[in-house]
């Protein structure tokens, strides 16, 4: 579905990802893995459309690469990104009826979706017309969660969603990947937290100053006691 | 003393109105961009001189206002393809010097092909008639303003609130890379900032040369520095801000009006902007920050 090839995007002289090959199949969920400034938000945000690159990302074998932001996600890929950036100002419902920009003249489905996300994520229910502003920390990544699949994406982007959460939402919020995965969304997932995300992940690639340092199934990226140690905290 | 509470609260609700409108127009494409648009007051000219210029038509009155708004919105709209447009993503600097540029090359169009000098502009007798209200006589054009000002924040807050644009709008105000990943398309919701506050400026344009009765060409540096101030007293990143910011200054400017000695009066500007310094001493961002977001487009 996503095929990435030797991805590089750099900030002014710095070169943040270099020469990066990434697969991401059909229904799966693949995660990221890798310390700070390793590039992998980086990578989420070249294949989101933000950032400048070169190398080349195939979308459905169409080259998406120098697409805007609001084209890939026209194409069908939605971005959470880490820094959470819900609208303040707007309410939760607003919040969830933009995620659905791309698909607005859809009335009845994006009821229907909305729906569905009241029932996957309750809180947001409950805050429906609460200012976005106003949610908690976890709150807020539900919210962002919904709003992101809104859009019905074919791929989900989820960038560091354990970020700065206590460790019973951080559980809650990893139950709900795990149940996003078993709908057969493909995800391709950035975490810190590398034992939390290779539980639920299929495969995993872990990068290291830009490069990648290693792929293969998650179990032998967790197996691997040289890895675990070098790059994923012991 | 009840008509003395009438009056002031109809002249500052009135210049409010006014300012508030101008605030608006200004901190659209503020929010947005995270960038001034110099060329605002230009805008207000525009509607002026294409009034002007409609002047001796066969047109009813207000199919020429309605010409001269469509005209400002246009303007609007050029600005942002001709002076933002093509350098907003280089440096803040750029898109200055760009935006002062056009605003120079409207106003040298006008010295160059009208005139330097005032020109009347054909207004209906409303903007000259009077009524009594509460024993005092009250132009209609104040009411006039306070009515269309009104009616147009009431319509530009339910749109804001209850169409997909507007809440794109909102949304790209707080976090406009953040809808851009949502699909919300950057050049649609620019231009629509660039028309708006061509609308306001429009409307402002109207009503303002209804109170002065004739345009030069440097009529929009007034309601450009006056939208400016509003917009920093009411926070530069909030819509209701701008509207406090602009009816909060009017009241400063009646207040001072009706309280400053005879001999003071000349100098009302100083008091006004001594306040602007004193305020922003004490709130720096404004009285309403609005969402914090200070990245660029």
């Amino acid at each position: 579905m996503l095929k990435v090839e030797n991805l590089s995007v750099s900030y002014g002289a710095i070169a943040a990802v270099k020469k990066v090959d990434i697969e991401v199949r059909e229904g799966e969920l693949v995660t990221l893995l890798g310390a700070n400034g390793a590039g992998k938000t980086t990578t989420l945000l070249a294949i989101a459309g933000v950032l400048r690159n070169s190398g080349k990302i195939l979308f459905r074998d169409r080259e998406i690469s120098h697409w805007s932001p609001e084209k890939v996600a026209h194409a069908g890929i939605a971005m959470v990104p880490e820094t959470r950036d819900v609208f303040a100002d707007l309410t939760v419902l607003e919040n969830l009826r933009l995620g659905a920009f791309t698909r607005r003249k859809d009335t009845q489905g994006c009821e229907k979706d909305l729906a569905g996300m009241f029932e996957l994520f309750p809180i947001l229910e409950e805050r429906r017309t609460q200012p976005a502003g106003t949610l908690s920390g976890g709150e807020q990544q539900q919210l962002v969660i919904a709003r992101a699949l809104m859009s019905r994406p074919q791929l989900l982007l989820l960038d560091e969603p354990s970020m700065g959460l206590a460790p019973a939402i951080v559980d809650k919020i990893f139950d709900y990947i795990a149940r996003l995965k078993q709908t057969g969304l493909t995800i391709l997932l950035v975490e810190q937290n590398a034992r939390k995300a290779l539980t639920c992940a299929d495969r995993a690639y872990v990068l290291a100053l830009g490069e990648v340092a290693a792929s293969g199934s998650a179990r032998e990226i967790s197996e691997s006691s040289d890895l675990a140690a070098l790059y994923l905290g012991g | 003393m009840t008509g003395q509470i009438v009056q002031f609260g109809i002249d500052a609700l009135s210049l409010g109105s006014l300012y508030a409108l101008m605030a608006l127009g200004l901190v659209i494409v503020y929010g947005i961009l995270k960038l001034v648009n110099f060329a605002y007051g230009e805008l207000v000219m525009v509607t002026g001189y294409t009034l002007f210029l409609l002047n001796g038509s066969p047109l009813p009155w207000l199919v020429m206002a309605l010409v001269a708004v469509i005209i400002a919105i246009l303007t609007g709209i050029s600005t942002e393809l001709v002076a933002f447009k093509p350098v907003r993503e280089k440096s803040v600097t750029a898109v200055l010097i760009t935006s002062f540029a056009f605003s120079t090359l409207l106003q040298n169009f006008v010295l160059l092909f009208i005139s330097p000098r005032a020109r009347q502009v054909p207004l209906p007798d409303i903007f000259t008639q009077t009524v009594e209200l509460a024993g005092v006589i009250v132009p209609l054009r104040n009411l006039l303003t306070i009515a269309c000002a009104f009616i147009m924040l009431g319509l530009f807050s339910w749109a804001l609130k209850k169409t997909v644009l507007g809440i794109a709008l909102r949304a790209a105000a707080s976090q406009f890379r953040m809808a851009r990943m949502l699909g919300v398309p950057a050049n649609l919701i620019i231009t629509t900032a660039f028309a708006i506050s061509g609308l306001f400026a429009g409307v402002v344009g109207i009503l303002w040369l209804g109170r002065i009765g004739s345009v030069v060409p440097g009529i929009g540096l007034e309601p450009l520095l006056v939208a400016f101030i509003a917009t920093v007293i009411g926070g530069m990143r909030s819509l209701q801000g701008a509207v406090v910011g602009g009816f909060l200054l009017a009241f400063v400017d009646v207040s001072l009006n009706y309280l400053l000695p005879q001999h003071l009066l000349q100098f009302r500007d100083a008091f006004t902007f001594s306040f602007v310094i004193l305020f922003l001493l004490m709130k720096p961002d404004g009285l309403i920050p609005g969402p914090a977001s200070g990245e660029r487009t």
